[in-house]
C-alpha cells in the first residue's frame, strides 16, 4: 500500500481527469463570460433559482421512490415514471369536477389536499401492483431481468391510461389563489413555485422522519442492510418491500401533482422526462440514500434552470437552453468522475452494485 | 396460500380476479376496438375471446388449485369462478348505467355495454352474459377433467385456430404476393378471421396430429453419428438458401421488417458484447449507432457539402469515429459500478442526441431537419457495379454485416480477451486480482460494441438515405437492451431469437394497431416471468441458474411455480 503516487495514478486516470478538468474549465469560464457580460439582471438571476428550486422539489419526491426501491431491492425500477404519470392524469378529472362546481375556488386548500390525496392514492395502487406482478416472482433471478419486466411494465401502463383517459393532453383547471406573484422587494416570487418548493421540503422531511424514525422505516433500513439478518429478527420482508414501493409511489403521487401546479398539462407520456431526471438525480446524490436524493434533485434542477443561461450563453452558443438536459448529464459525468458514487453516497455502493 | 382460503372462496377469488382483468381490458378499449375482427368469421370476434380468455385462465387456475377434490366439486369450482367473473361484468353496467363512467373512462360507452349484452336488451342481456361465463367456467373444469392426451390435442388446436386467425390478415398478405399459389389457400380465410371451413380443417389437422403423436417417441431418421452430422449441414445449408430467399418470398413489406430486424441482431451482437461477456450495463448504446450514422451522413451528403465521400470511403472514417468514442465514453466510467454506469451511459447516449438536435451544431449536423441525401452503398467495379437501393438488395447487405460481425464475436467470445471479459463480468475484484488488467478489458469491450453499432448505423443512414435525431431515440436503447436479454444475456444465438420476437413482434402486432405497444409491453413481462434465463440461454449461465434452483428448497413461492 506504500506506493509513490507515480505508481498509483495510471494513465487512464490522467486521461479521466483531463476530461474532467476539460468541462471544469468549460464551465467556469462560460460562467466567468456570461457574468462579464452583464446580459442578465439580479431579478432575473433570482427567478431562475427559484424556478431551478421548484423543479428540483418536484425531482427530489420523485427520486424518493427510485431511491427507496433501489436501497432495498438493489434495482431500478423503470416503471416508477409511469407510477407517476399515473397520479395526476387520474386526478385530472377530480380536479375539473371541482372546478366545474366551483369548490375549487372556494375551498383552495381542502381541493388540492383532495386532489393529492387521490392522485397519491392512485399511484400508490399502480406501485404495488407494478410490485406484485412484475417484481416479486423475480425476487431471485439475475440483475437485469427485472429491469426488463421493468420497461416491459412501464410499456404496459402508458398504454392502459392511454386506453383508459384517451390519448389527448387535459388540462387541469387554474386556481386563482394560486396564480399571480408576491412581490418582495425588486423580485418576483410566483405564487405556484414557492408553495412547491414548501411543500416539497416539508415532505422529503416528513419522508426522512418516515425512514429514519418509523418502525416501519427501520425495519426498510434493516431489509435493505441484509435481508436475510432482518427476516431472522422477526421482519417480514415481503411486506417491507411492499411497503417500500408504497411509499415511493405516494411520493411520486404527490410529486405529480406538484408537478402539475407547475405545468398543468397532464398526458399518459407525461413521465418519462421527469422520470429519468429524477433518476439522474437519485443517482447524482447517492441512489439509496435519503438526503442524496433531495440534495442531488435540488442540484440537478438548479442545473438545469440556471445551466444554459449561466454556463452556455457565455460561450456564445444560440439557443443554449436546448442543451439543458446536455448540461445535466455531462455535470453528472463531471461530478461522478471525481465522486464515482454520487455526492452523498458511501464508498460501499461501488462494491455493492 | 391454500391454508387461507377454504377452496370455494379460492374460486370465488380466482373469478373476481379474472372478471377485473376484463373490466380493465374492455376500459382500456381493447374489446370494443377488436369486436369486429372476427378470428373465425361470423362465430367468434377478438373481442368476445378476450371477455371470455380471462375467466377461462383464472377459472383454469382455481380448478387446478383444486385438482385432487372430486370431479363434481371442480365443476362448481369452475362454475363458481365463472360466474363470479360474470357479476363483475354486470356490477360495471350497473355503475355504468347509475353514473356517467364515459366522463372518465372514454371506453365505457354503450357500445362496450351491447356488447357484453350480445345485443339483446341490457337486461336479458346479461343475464346471457352471465350465463355464458358460468358455463364458460364450467367448461374449464370439464376440460381440465379430460385425459391427458385428448387434453392436449384439444389444446393445441384451439391455439393453433387463435394464432392462425388473429394473424390471417398478415398471412393473407404474404400469400398474396405468391401469384396463383395463393388460390390453393384462399379457402381457409374469409375477409376476416379464418373461414369455418378453416377453422375445421386447422382443427382436425392440429388436433389428430398431437393427438396421434401423443406419448410416441421422437422418430429419429438416422442413427449413424456420421449420417447425422449430414443431416445437420443439410438443414443448416436448406436454412442458409432460405435465409437468402426470404426478401422474395415474403415481399417488399415484410424485407422492411426483415431489415429492421437485422438491424437490431447487428446492434444486439455488440451490446451482447458490452453487456453480456463483459457485465457493463450500458443504457446509452444508441450513441454508437447515432455516430455511426453521423459519420457517414456528414461525410457523404452533398447537401452539407462538406466532403461528398462515397459510402465505402466515408465507411472506415465511421468505424473510427464510433471506436473513439467507445473509448473516451469507456474512460469516465473506468471506476463506476452498476448503476452509475447505466445512468452515464443513458446520459451519454442523450449528450449525443441533443448535440444533433441543438441550433448550436446545426451547420455540421443539420439540427431537427437532419442530414438528406446520404450517399447509397455500390458494390462491384467498374460496369458491374450496382448500387443497393431497395429494402430488398439492402437485405443482403446486412445480412453480410450481421454474418462478420457474429463471425467476430463468436471468436472473441472463445478467445482469452472473451475470458477475460466474462471473468470481470462474475466478480471483477477478483479478475484484476488475478492479473487481469481490468482498464484495457473493459475499454476493448466499449470499442468492440461500438464498432459493431457504428456499422449498424452506417446501413441505417445508407438505408433510409437521411437522418434525424429522433431516430436515436432511448427507446432504441432500451429495445437492444430488452431483445439481448429475452434472448438470454451472453447467448449469440440469443440475440437473433431475441431480435425476432422484439423486433419482429411489434411489426406483427400491428394488427392491433394502437395497441400493440400495450401487448408488447405484456409480452415483455410474460415472457421474462416464464423463462427468467431468456429464450436461448448461454449454456452456461443456464447452468447456474439451475444450479441455484435445484438443491436447497428455495421459500416456497406459488405465484412463481402456477403462474
Amino acid at each position: 500500500m506504500f506506493r509513490t503516487w507515480r505508481q498509483r495514478v495510471t494513465f487512464s486516470d490522467i486521461m479521466v481527469w483531463i476530461i474532467g478538468l476539460a468541462i471544469g474549465v468549460v464551465v467556469v469560464w462560460g460562467t466567468i463570460s456570461t457574468i462579464q457580460s452583464g446580459k442578465y439582471s439580479a431579478e432575473s438571476w433570482f427567478d431562475l433559482i427559484v424556478k431551478g428550486l421548484a423543479l428540483g422539489g418536484v425531482y427530489a419526491l420523485i427520486a424518493m421512490g427510485y431511491t427507496l426501491v433501489y436501497g432495498i431491492l438493489r434495482m431500478i425500477n423503470f416503471a416508477h415514471s409511469e407510477v407517476f404519470m399515473s397520479g395526476p392524469v387520474t386526478a385530472v378529472f377530480l380536479a375539473n369536477a371541482l372546478a366545474a362546481s366551483g369548490f375549487l375556488n372556494k375551498q383552495p386548500l381542502l381541493s388540492i389536499l383532495a386532489i393529492a390525496l387521490l392522485s397519491m392514492l392512485v399511484s400508490m395502487t399502480v406501485a404495488i401492483l407494478v410490485e406484485r406482478i412484475a417484481y416479486r416472482p423475480l425476487r431471485n433471478a439475475p440483475r437485469l431481468v427485472p429491469l426488463i419486466t421493468a420497461i416491459g411494465a412501464s410499456f404496459f401502463l402508458q398504454y392502459t391510461f392511454r386506453g383508459f383517459y384517451g390519448s389527448g393532453f387535459q388540462a387541469y383547471p387554474t386556481i386563482d389563489a394560486l396564480a399571480g406573484s408576491w412581490k418582495i422587494g425588486t423580485v418576483q416570487l410566483y405564487k405556484t413555485q414557492a408553495v412547491v418548493i414548501m411543500a416539497a421540503i416539508v415532505l422529503m422531511f416528513l419522508l426522512y422522519a418516515i425512514v429514519m424514525w418509523s418502525k416501519l422505516g427501520k425495519a426498510m433500513r434493516a431489509v435493505s442492510e441484509d435481508r436475510e439478518a432482518a427476516a431472522l429478527m422477526g421482519i417480514d420482508a415481503d411486506k417491507i418491500i411492499v411497503f417500500t414501493f408504497a411509499l415511493g409511489g405516494a411520493a411520486a403521487g404527490i410529486g405529480g401533482i406538484l408537478y402539475i401546479l407547475l405545468f398543468p398539462i397532464a398526458h399518459f407520456y407525461m413521465g418519462f422526462i421527469p422520470g429519468l431526471k429524477a433518476f439522474t438525480a437519485a443517482v447524482l446524490g447517492g441512489i439509496g440514500n435519503v438526503p442524496g436524493a433531495f440534495l442531488g434533485s435540488m442540484v440537478l434542477g438548479l442545473i438545469e434552470s440556471l445551466g444554459p443561461n449561466l454556463f452556455l450563453d457565455g460561450l456564445g452558443i444560440p439557443n443554449a437552453s436546448q442543451l439543458k438536459d446536455a448540461l445535466a448529464f455531462i455535470i453528472l459525468v463531471f461530478i461522478l468522475i471525481f465522486r464515482p458514487s454520487g455526492i452523498l453516497g458511501e464508498r460501499t455502493a461501488q462494491t455493492k452494485a | 396460500m391454500q391454508n387461507k382460503y377454504t377452496d370455494w372462496k379460492q374460486a370465488l377469488r380466482s373469478g373476481l380476479l379474472g372478471g377485473a382483468i376484463i373490466v380493465l381490458l374492455s376500459l382500456i378499449g381493447i374489446v370494443t376496438a377488436f369486436n369486429k375482427t372476427f378470428i373465425i368469421t361470423k362465430v367468434l370476434t377478438f373481442g368476445e375471446l378476450l371477455l371470455l380468455g380471462p375467466i377461462i385462465v383464472f377459472s383454469f387456475v382455481a380448478i387446478r388449485k383444486a385438482a385432487t377434490k372430486s370431479p363434481g366439486f371442480l365443476l362448481l369450482t369452475g362454475a363458481i369462478a365463472g360466474l363470479a367473473s360474470g357479476l363483475v361484468l354486470i356490477a360495471l353496467v350497473g355503475v355504468g348505467q347509475l353514473i356517467n363512467l364515459r366522463a372518465m373512462f372514454v371506453n365505457a360507452s354503450d357500445d362496450l355495454y351491447a356488447i357484453y349484452s350480445y345485443n339483446q336488451t341490457l337486461f336479458f342481456g346479461m343475464i346471457l352474459r352471465l350465463a355464458v361465463s358460468g358455463l364458460t367456467g364450467l367448461m374449464t373444469a370439464g376440460f381440465f377433467r379430460l385425459p391427458a392426451r385428448i387434453k392436449q390435442a384439444l389444446g393445441q388446436a384451439l391455439l393453433y385456430i387463435i394464432m392462425m386467425g388473429l394473424m390471417s390478415k398478415l398471412i393473407g398478405t404474404v400469400i398474396a404476393s405468391w401469384g396463383f399459389v395463393s388460390l390453393l389457400f384462399e379457402w381457409m380465410f374469409a375477409r376476416s378471421g379464418l373461414s369455418i371451413v378453416g377453422a375445421v380443417v386447422i382443427f382436425l389437422l392440429v388436433g389428430g396430429l398431437t393427438y396421434w403423436r401423443y406419448g410416441r417417441p421422437k422418430a429419429r431418421l438416422v442413427r449413424d453419428p456420421k449420417k447425422q452430422q449430414l443431416v445437420r449441414w443439410g438443414t443448416l445449408g436448406g436454412l442458409g438458401i432460405l435465409i437468402l430467399l426470404l426478401p422474395s418470398i415474403l415481399g417488399m413489406w415484410f424485407s422492411e421488417i426483415l431489415d429492421n430486424v437485422g438491424l437490431f441482431i447487428l446492434m444486439g451482437l455488440g451490446l451482447n458484447i458490452v453487456v453480456g461477456f463483459a457485465g457493463l450495463l450500458d443504457l446509452g448504446y444508441v450513441a454508437f449507432y447515432a455516430i455511426g450514422a453521423y459519420t457517414i451522413g456528414v461525410l457523404t451528403s452533398p447537401e452539407l457539402g462538406f466532403f461528398n465521400m462515397t459510402f465505402w470511403q466515408a465507411f472506415p472514417f465511421a468505424i473510427l469515429v464510433a471506436v473513439a468514442a467507445g473509448i473516451l465514453l469507456g474512460l469516465p466510467i473506468l471506476k463506476m459500478r452498476g448503476d452509475y454506469l447505466a445512468i452515464v451511459t443513458l446520459g451519454f447516449g442523450e449528450i449525443i442526441r441533443l448535440l444533433a438536435l441543438s441550433d448550436w451544431l446545426k451547420p455540421w449536423l443539420g439540427g431537427t431537419q437532419g442530414i438528406q441525401r446520404i450517399a447509397k452503398p455500390v458494390i462491384g467495379i467498374g460496369n458491374f457495379s450496382i448500387q443497393l437501393e431497395s429494402q430488398q438488395q439492402l437485405y443482403y447487405l446486412i445480412l453480410a454485416g450481421i454474418v462478420i460481425v457474429a463471425f467476430i464475436a463468436i471468436r472473441l467470445r472463445d478467445s482469452r480477451l472473451g475470458r477475460t471479459w466474462m471473468a470481470l463480468r462474475e466478480d471483477e475484484d477478483v479478475a484484476v486480482a488475478m492479473g487481469i488488467n481490468h482498464v484495457a478489458t473493459k475499454l476493448t469491450a466499449f470499442a468492440m460494441g461500438a464498432i459493431f453499432s457504428g456499422i449498424g448505423g452506417t446501413i441505417f443512414a445508407a438505408k433510409l438515405g437521411s437522418i434525424y435525431p429522433s431516430s436515436f431515440m432511448f427507446l432504441v436503447s432500451i429495445n437492444i437492451l430488452s431483445l439481448i436479454i429475452v434472448g438470454g444475456m451472453g447467448s449469440i444465438p440469443g440475440v437473433f431469437v431475441g431480435a425476432l420476437a422484439l423486433m419482429g413482434l411489434p411489426e406483427v402486432l400491428r394488427e392491433f394497431a394502437e395497441y400493440r405497444y400495450l401487448f408488447y409491453g405484456a409480452a415483455l413481462v410474460a415472457m421474462m416471468l416464464a423463462k427468467p434465463e431468456g429464450l436461448w440461454p448461454e449454456a452456461r449461465h443456464k447452468l447456474e441458474l439451475h444450479e441455484a434452483e435445484a438443491p436447497p428448497p428455495q421459500e416456497s413461492e406459488p405465484a412463481a411455480t402456477s403462474a
